[in-house]
């Protein structure tokens, strides 16, 4: 059992992708398996660039429950996703010029971790969106 | 191909060289792009034989690479890194070069020495 909570800070690009980089070396330390890891990592890391470039910041929850299965939820504070349809849409972003120079707004982000994970949900409001990820990790 | 030929074909110089025993690896696979999230769609079983080369030199390319478990970074259009952008570098442990060839010009002269591209789970 395991359970992990990480601050994510808007517009923070210099530290964008640590918390991620953390959640990483925890899953190595833990002998999770190394293809499994990468879509953690990979996933885990889109979904914090998404809080620090779309929205106010927020919160990763990380947690590893008894069966082996890996949980991760991010929490930003808002504005949310106006339209879910479009921002699921491969190559569809609204990335500003900055996140664009970072190497982000491919309109990757969310397909990526949907892609990735096992099971993949998304709540949105303007007071935030709520993407709760499961992994196998067993 | 091994990396320190691949440094050779593509005259390329040392950023940062974490372990000179990597230089005698081979790899058989090449990435190219600086869209990010572009190069995070393309996990394959094949990372450790995998080289990214971009144009992209801040954090976001190392991070990138990291998350993909890639070793080898080589930046094109005679790129540098910023001292702090080295020194994570240096923290993560990656083999890294610049070359004076663009992007295209790169990928070009690896193809012809039999790297392929990545194959896409």
């Amino acid at each position: 059992m395991l359970n992990k909570e990480y601050l994510v800070v808007k517009d923070d690009y210099a530290n964008m992708g640590k918390n991620s980089s953390l959640i990483k070396k925890t899953l190595i330390e833990l002998g999770i398996d190394n293809k499994i890891i990468r879509k953690i990592a990979v996933a885990s890391y889109e979904a914090e660039i998404n809080m620090v470039i779309h929205a106010y910041g927020g919160k990763i929850y990380f947690s590893i429950d008894d069966d082996g299965l890996i949980k991760l939820v991010f929490h930003d504070d808002g504005p949310g996703i106006p339209d879910i349809e479009k921002a699921m849409t491969p190559g569809w972003s609204t990335a500003s010029a900055k996140a664009r120079e970072m190497g982000f707004g491919a309109g990757m982000g969310l397909v990526n971790i949907q892609r990735y994970s096992d099971s993949f949900d998304l709540k949105t409001s303007p007071e935030g969106t709520i993407i709760t990820i499961c992994f196998n990790g067993a | 191909m091994k990396a320190k030929d691949i440094v050779k074909v593509l005259e390329a110089e040392p950023l940062n060289i974490w372990s000179e025993k990597l230089l005698e690896k081979d790899y058989e696979y090449a990435f190219a792009s600086d869209l990010m999230s572009d190069a995070l769609a393309m996990i394959s079983n094949n990372e450790g034989k995998t080289i990214l080369l971009t144009g992209l030199c801040n954090a976001q390319s190392l991070r990138t690479a990291e998350m993909l478990d890639l070793e080898l970074i080589i930046y094109v259009r005679g790129k540098m890194l910023d001292i702090e952008i080295l020194d994570l570098a240096k923290e993560m442990g990656f083999n890294i070069f610049t070359t004076h060839y663009t992007l295209f010009e790169a990928c070009g002269i690896l193809y012809q020495n039999h790297i392929k591209g990545v194959n896409v789970e």
